[in-house]
């Protein structure tokens, strides 16, 4: 392969050029090092978190949300063009280095692609340079002409920077006709010496260009060559170094982000990874406060995100006009630590972030319904965040006077309503409800087999206490033998935990705990998902729990509940999925499974169901705050009922009847939809043997 | 500043149901929950935020039991200097005329600027503030909605007819009874609570204040409770069942029938 004439001899028109070339790849590398080692600063700073466990998991997550990008296709025109471009770039990179090394050492082949192989690989990166730079057109006509609404920034939340994307975008373009142009012009000039040309793909856009300049001249051609060179390597480094100044960052950080993402669904970080419960007193400062106290793993999120949208897009909060979006939360964060954490220039200290980036009533807007996680492409997390910051308001005080009251008469009182105790089963005694079902209350004598945790809104609310009733009826139909606890029973503390105050939330699970484990029960149901989650998630060695949704689809399967039919045939029935019992728990199918098992009962799906399921407006303390909003999350889930053809919603969770319930009335749609809870309509529609509903008497819990 | 704050603990009825006991001349109290007032909380928010503004002080004090030491221990918590309880058995059964008798000894014993009590106590009659100031001879001012700290004297507004403002200067030392609204109280949490679990709040008796058993008490009281009851249930109301346009002009009817509308 050596000769004046031989096909690599061509390599050496880049010679001249030489010295240029590696003062531009060492200029480009240092520079992009010494940005990459600044960004690492507020990292450094930040607090611990641990991630380094369980490296085969977060490898699978590499492999299905980085390498096989998982959550692209959820959006099915700028997924797909995502797909591309990354499968482009992957594919890409080798060909891109092996240009850049070709500049400096003449001849240089990457090891491994040579013959056979390196003209596969050529062919194949010949179609991915094409497909990536028709994508950026097809992307470019897509910001510019078409603008999808969901890249738009409302005034509240700052400015956008449309120009930025197209620009980035523009010079990926340019990267893919540089390198086409430099392959171009090199096969062009093999085969202007009528050498064995190497021959590119066939109508890619090195081809086209080749076949564009083939009759030049070679010294023209050389000029084409050494140009092209010269702007993919001018191209190459610039959009390296220019990258971590903007949402392309995640380029190079999204395959850390993803290999370092949360792992356990409904679960919360604790105030301090490296403190125990017992010692959090020590703690001078509890929760995020300053940047500094985001852990490093949260701030690699802020780096990440790629501005996309998509969790706005699906953030009940940004859709009913509350002041946060998840989107803005996160680059609102980066812009911050761009700012005090300058590339040029001493990192200058940090103001507290509440009232400079962040507005109370943005922080207290989350309902912690996790479409925004379950959305994002990149894993990047939100809830932590959100939870992280409300216990440093709750730390400083900083609290709504709408809150305080529910949370000091949960530390007095165990309930949020600051009702007594002995009030808490008073849901049992209800005289109807006494003579067909006698619930048990578990103590040192009675001993019972499951326990029927019922939470704080089922046992006070007067609307509700319905669905611990049908709970109830249930469970006795088929023999359960189940107890509550009654008075001995707290709050579960999810939302206490949620918004922010984790020592009166390590109070109530504590008592809860030691009341549960004393009643020796094997296994807990609950028909409350927030309940169910704060015993999965926040508990711990408890006996397995599960929800009242689960225990029927078995119970349906099992045969032991069977349905009498449908007997208005004009309802048609929509499940709203509760996000702690869909998102945060998985539990989609069982719910629909016992719905479907009633028969001639017409189910109809919502377009947002399942995981991309619509918050009714939060849960728990949620409903004593008043937010600032253009309208109910609730008002707009159930016109989405409406628009799904349904006009009974059922839903699993009380606190979603309550938010539908009062949205039904705000929308003016009473008469037109209805709500029942899953349990309430298998009360309802349980066949039960030989008597009339109404005259069978069940020993509930017997 | 140096801010006193009078703070009361009562049932807090936001949270209880409250029943009569059997007797009739007070409320069953085994199952209350009890808590700050929450005009005295309010007050303490204020003198903390003046006290942030122009440095000094705040000192909470309650005349009562071991028990009221609970409500000291809140309003520590939420960033007051120091805490006294007021507690002996001679001051047992007083009224607010001896309740401010108290607290004019109390007050004699330090040098305090200005001395904030709640606008009244949910069980109280919102008169120990004004007894308070006419015995240390200092002037007086209820309802207050603002404090503006100036030379020697405040710039105060309390709020009157129609939602208007009167503003009014008071010189210092003063007394204020201050009513809610005035700011929005910090919120104490379970760790805030904890922080100050080993502060010293110390009890100070007749003997450390120096009050004569004749002026406190229950047989110096003049005014004495003789009985609560609960108002007999008037007819049920009526309740109006038609369309929206069909009730409001119903309504709109009943009252002009009953002389509301002109």
């Amino acid at each position: 392969m050596v000769g004046a004439f031989s096909p690599s001899r061509i390599t050496d028109w880049l010679i001249p050029g030489r010295e240029l070339f590696l003062a531009i790849h060492v200029a480009g590398v240092a520079c992009f090092f010494y940005i990459v080692a600044k960004r690492f600063v507020p990292l450094i700073r930040a607090q611990r978190d641990p991630r380094f466990d369980q490296p085969w998991s977060r490898l699978r997550n590499v492999l299905q949300y980085w390498l096989f990008q998982w959550k692209h296709p959820r959006y099915k025109f700028a997924g797909t063009l995502h797909i591309l471009i990354f499968a482009g770039f992957i594919l890409l990179a080798t060909r891109a280095f092996s240009i850049l090394i070709v500049g400096v050492v003449p001849n240089f082949v990457m090891p491994g692609l040579s013959g056979r192989t390196g003209h596969i690989y050529n062919v194949i990166t010949d179609y991915a340079a094409t497909v990536v730079f028709l994508c950026m057109v097809v992307a470019i006509v897509r910001r510019v002409v078409f603008k999808p609404a969901r890249y738009a920034v409302p005034a509240k939340f700052g400015k956008g920077h449309p120009a930025d994307a197209v620009f980035l975008l523009s010079l990926i373009a340019l990267l893919m006709v540089a390198d086409s142009l430099f392959a171009a012009s090199q096969a062009a000039g093999f085969a202007r010496k009528a050498e064995a040309a190497e021959s590119l793909a066939l109508l890619s856009m090195p081809w086209l260009l080749q076949a564009a300049i083939a009759s030049t001249s070679l010294a023209t051609l050389w000029v084409l060559n050494v140009s092209a060179y010269l702007v993919h390597e001018l191209a190459f480094y610039f959009l390296l170094c220019y990258r971590p100044f903007g949402i392309q960052f995640h380029v190079e950080t999204s395959l850390f982000s993803i290999y370092f993402a949360k792992l356990q669904r409904g679960t919360l970080k604790p105030v301090r990874w490296d403190v125990a419960d017992a010692n959090l007193d020590q703690v001078k400062s509890f929760g995020v406060k300053t940047f500094e106290d985001f852990t490093w793993k949260h701030i690699l999120d802020f780096y990440s995100c790629a501005d996309c949208g998509r969790c706005a897009d699906n953030c009940p909060s940004y859709a009913a006009g509350r002041p946060l979006a998840p989107r803005f939360f996160t680059t609102k964060a980066r812009d911050y630590a761009f700012q005090h954490y300058p590339v040029l220039g001493k990192a200058n200290n940090s103001k507290p972030l509440i009232g400079t980036i962040y507005s109370e009533d943005e922080v207290w807007s989350c309902t912690t319904c996790g479409a925004c996680e379950e959305e994002c492409p990149l894993l990047v997390e939100y809830i932590d965040k959100i939870v992280d910051l409300r216990r440093g308001m709750i730390d400083d005080g900083n609290v709504p006077q709408s809150l305080q009251k529910p949370l000091k008469a949960l530390e007095s009182r165990g309930n949020p309503y600051g009702k007594t105790e002995k009030k808490r089963s008073d849901w049992i005694k209800a005289a109807e409800f006494q003579q067909t079902c006698k619930v048990r209350t578990a103590d040192a004598k009675t001993r019972a087999k499951t326990l029927y945790f019922v939470d704080s809104i089922t046992s006070y609310d007067d609307r509700m206490q319905s669905i611990g009733r049908a709970t109830a009826r249930v469970l006795g139909h088929v023999g359960e033998d189940f107890a509550i606890l009654g008075s001995a029973e707290k709050d579960s503390g999810h939302e206490v935990r949620r918004f922010g105050e984790e020592l009166l939330f390590q109070a109530l699970r504590d008592h809860n705990t030691e009341a549960i484990l004393a009643t020796g029960v094997q296994r807990i149901i609950t028909s409350d998902p927030h309940a169910l989650n704060a015993l999965r998630h926040d508990y711990k060695d408890l006996p397995p729990v599960e929800h009242i949704s689960q225990f029927l689809a078995r119970e349906v399967k099992a045969g032991t509940i069977q349905f009498n039919s449908v007997e208005d045939d004009t309802k048609v029935y929509a499940y709203h999925d509760p996000c702690y019992l869909g998102r945060h728990n998985q539990v989609y199918d069982d719910p629909r499974s016992v719905l479907d098992a009633i028969p001639g009962l017409k189910r109809v799906e919502m377009k947002r169901s399942k995981d991309r399921s619509f918050c009714c407006g939060g849960g728990g303390l949620m409903l004593f705050y008043e937010p600032k909003e253009e309208q109910r999350m609730g008002v707009l889930r159930v016109k989405m009922a409406a628009e799904a053809g349904a006009n009974v919603m059922v839903t699993a969770c009380p606190f979603c009847m309550t938010n539908i319930e009062d949205a039904i009335k705000v929308a003016g749609l009473e008469g037109k939809m209805s709500v029942t809870d899953l349990a309430e309509l298998a009360d309802q529609q349980i066949t039960r043997a030989v008597h009339a509903p109404e005259f069978e008497t069940v020993t509930c819990g017997g | 500043m140096e801010i006193l704050v009078c703070a009361r603990r009562v049932p807090d009825t936001s949270e209880n149901e409250i029943e009569l006991n059997a007797s009739g001349n007070d409320i069953e109290r085994d199952e209350l929950v009890y808590s700050v007032n929450e005009p005295d909380n309010y007050a303490v928010e204020e003198a903390l935020q003046i006290r942030d503004r122009v440095g000094g002080s705040v000192s909470v004090v309650t005349v009562g039991s071991e028990e009221d030491e609970e409500v000291l221990r809140r309003e520590l918590a939420m960033g007051a200097n120091s805490a006294v309880l007021i507690s002996d058995e001679t001051f047992v059964g007083s009224d607010g005329r001896g309740t401010a008798t108290i607290l004019k000894s109390f007050v004699k014993k330090g040098h305090y600027d200005l001395i904030l009590t709640g606008v009244q106590a949910d069980d109280g009659a919102a008169q120990v503030g004004g007894m308070l100031a006419a015995m240390l001879d200092y002037p007086f001012a209820s309802l207050v909605n603002s404090i503006q700290v100036l030379e020697g004297k405040l710039k105060i507004s309390r709020e009157i007819e129609g939602g208007n403002r009167e503003i009014s200067e008071i010189d210092l030392p003063c007394v204020l009874s201050i009513q809610t609204g005035i700011n929005e109280p910090r919120y104490v949490g379970m760790r805030g609570i904890r922080q100050v679990a080993s502060v010293p709040i110390p009890t100070l008796g007749l003997s450390d204040l120096g009050v004569e058993t004749a002026s406190v008490g229950e047989t110096a009281a003049k005014v004495k409770r003789v009985k609560y009851f609960i108002p007999v249930l008037a007819k049920g109301a009526e309740m109006l069942a038609g369309s929206r346009e069909e009730n409001a002009e119903k309504v709109f009817e009943l009252i002009a029938a009953k002389g509301g509308l002109k």
